[in-house]
């Protein structure tokens, strides 16, 4: 099967951090992180840190009838779109919704209901916001935990790649709620500052909201811009809350995604990684990346800017990453110092100049799921 | 040219019944949702200590993937890898948010919290299983056999897959439904052919 060229249009990153792809490289550049204790009674109990909008930050003009959630992926998008000439109404565009959580948040300010359950579902959500823009075709909702974001890109990738779709948007976007904080406080996975991935001193993450809008089409206009080249997932099938015990199963999935590629560990110039900051997550995703051979790849985790902002993250790095190619800087790892982890790996601690033709971005979650991409010129 | 696939296997759990194939396999009529699934788990003489702390979608996909795979399947035929999970339903795993955000007004429990995803059936499948392959798990309003024969089409097409279990697995209280499809790359005497229309139909049945 010939395989299509899958190429990347335009993209947005919509975080407390900028409006623009723009402003969040810029902020990062200059490492600024969104990452502050917050002391918010309506999530917290006790003072926690996060990466969150301004309470009274306006996402859209009259998004009334808007869950924040839905404003946005609404925002979001709209800002990817402004300068494209993608047919958004044409049958051969689709759009690709990630989450984790969507509109949950909503049970803590409504009363239970059945119309409250059919608003909360991520299916009204994407009908809702398909109908804004006027896309023709059922948009398509991933909900596969931590990988969403990651998932939506390589679901957009062979979605075109069969030809069915030329043009494929794909936006992943969480908010942080009293529900998501307090899950995550119960697995005491929280850290009790700026998280430190890969570090000798981690011991949790922090939590972050966010929105990312990537654009990618088949159309030979685009040829001369970055590809997305080929992907993969896997599953350790070793336990629903805690990662592999080998990252066999992660290392598997990023042998796959260079294969899908064709291209070797030699042709990967940087990894944007999961890079979590729990103890258990570092250390897995480290054996994977030495399975994989890929354990003197320049390595960065942005969760120290952004928090872990869930069914975005995937995207929301990968557009980061996209720019690091563009402009050859390599983003640093906010909070590490000191390796940390059994399996060495090589993580990029302040800005680096870097020549770079292709870098991978992988991610993992609960539920014991993996997933790797790799993106290049 | 693209080889057909096939749909070697089905289970269906609806309106307190199992069909396995085209058969009925087990009834409990009246019972409540969590009282139906130990009624089947029991009646199957499945003995899987995890089964009892998953929560209610956990258990309706694993209870139609263990009946799915019983009889004829031996996953020994696969790596672990060629072996992936393809699913979709309306509402997340709305059920099981509403029992962790009233775990809120008291002491949040962890063992609820993390079966606040969808795709945590999809982890309880492979790891009673083994099955390590690509998988994902989609939110649709309805069932839309169409794309997921897209998908799992395409990853049996590229070779990423050998097999794959795909379908619709959606609980919110006691409105549930399941029907799983074991889909491979061999024909044999019952297979029917991997389609949407085939998928619809066996769906609109149960």
């Amino acid at each position: 099967m010939s395989v299509k060229d899958v190429f990347i249009v335009i993209d947005n990153i919509l975080s407390p951090l900028g409006k623009t792809t723009a402003e969040n490289f810029g902020q990062l550049k200059n490492n600024i992180s969104g990452v502050k204790l917050h002391n918010d009674e309506s999530l917290s109990s006790t003072p926690f840190y996060a990466s969150l909008f301004d309470k009274d930050e306006i996402l859209i003009a009259d998004g009334s009838e808007f869950t924040k959630f839905e404003q946005l992926l609404i925002a979001s998008i709209s800002v990817a779109l402004q300068n494209t000439a993608i047919d958004i109404k044409d049958k051969k565009t689709i759009l690709i919704i990630s989450s984790t959580k969507g509109n949950i948040s909503l049970l803590e300010t409504e009363a239970n209901s059945p119309a409250l359950e059919n608003r909360i579902a991520m299916s009204t959500s994407a009908k809702l916001v398909a109908g804004h823009f006027g896309f023709q075709n059922q948009p398509v909702t991933i909900s596969n935990a931590c990988i969403s974001g990651v998932m939506a890109l390589l679901t957009g990738m062979r979605l075109l790649r069969t030809g069915e779709y030329e043009n494929a948007v794909i936006c992943g976007a969480d908010v942080i709620s009293k529900f998501i904080v307090s899950g995550f406080q119960s697995f005491q996975a929280l850290s009790n500052d700026i998280c430190k991935p890969f570090d000798k001193a981690r011991t949790g993450l922090n939590l972050g909201e966010g929105a990312a809008t990537v654009v990618l089409s088949t159309n030979k206009r685009f040829e001369g811009n970055i590809k997305i080249k080929g992907g993969a997932v896997s599953n350790d099938a070793n336990h629903i809350s805690g990662p592999s015990r080998t990252g066999e199963e992660l290392a598997y999935a990023i042998k796959k995604a260079m294969k899908d590629a064709d291209l070797g560990s030699n042709n990967i110039d940087f990894i944007s990684a999961h890079g979590t900051a729990t103890i258990y997550n570092d250390e897995m995703e480290a054996n994977a990346i030495g399975l994989a051979g890929l354990q003197d790849v320049p390595l960065n985790s942005l969760k120290g800017y952004y928090g872990h902002t869930l069914g975005a993250a995937g995207l929301i790095e990968s557009v980061i990453s996209i720019h690091s190619l563009k402009e050859s800087l390599l983003i640093a790892t906010p909070g590490f110092e000191h390796l940390g982890v059994t399996s060495p790996v090589n993580v990029c601690a302040s800005l680096t100049h870097i020549n770079a033709g292709n870098f991978l971005k992988t991610a993992s979650g609960f539920g014991g799921c993996n997933a790797a991409v790799v993106i290049g010129k | 040219m693209i080889a057909e696939n096939y749909i070697t296997n089905t289970c269906s759990i609806f309106n307190d019944t199992v069909h396995k194939n085209d058969l009925n396999a087990f009834e409990n009529k009246g019972a409540d949702l969590s009282a139906f699934l130990l009624s089947a788990y029991q009646h199957f003489q499945f003995h899987y200590p995890k089964f009892y702390k998953m929560d209610n979608l956990s258990k309706l996909g694993w209870l139609a993937s263990e009946i799915l795979l019983k009889d004829d399947f031996s996953k020994y035929n696969y790596q672990p890898e060629e072996i992936g999970v393809v699913l979709a339903n309306s509402n997340s795993s709305l059920d099981n948010d509403l029992k962790y955000s009233d775990t809120l007004k008291d002491i949040p429990s962890p063992s609820v919290f993390v079966y606040t995803l969808p795709n945590i059936v999809i982890g309880e499948i492979c790891i009673r299983n083994n099955f390590k392959g690509e998988h994902a798990f989609f939110i649709q309003e309805s069932f839309n056999a169409g794309f997921i024969a897209q998908q799992v089409n395409y990853l049996l097409d590229n070779n990423i897959l050998q097999a794959c279990i795909c379908g619709w697995v959606d609980v919110l209280e006691q409105h549930y439904k399941a029907t799983l499809f074991l889909v491979e790359k061999k024909k044999e005497e019952k297979s029917l052919l991997f389609s949407a229309e085939n998928m619809e139909r066996i769906f609109n049945k149960a």
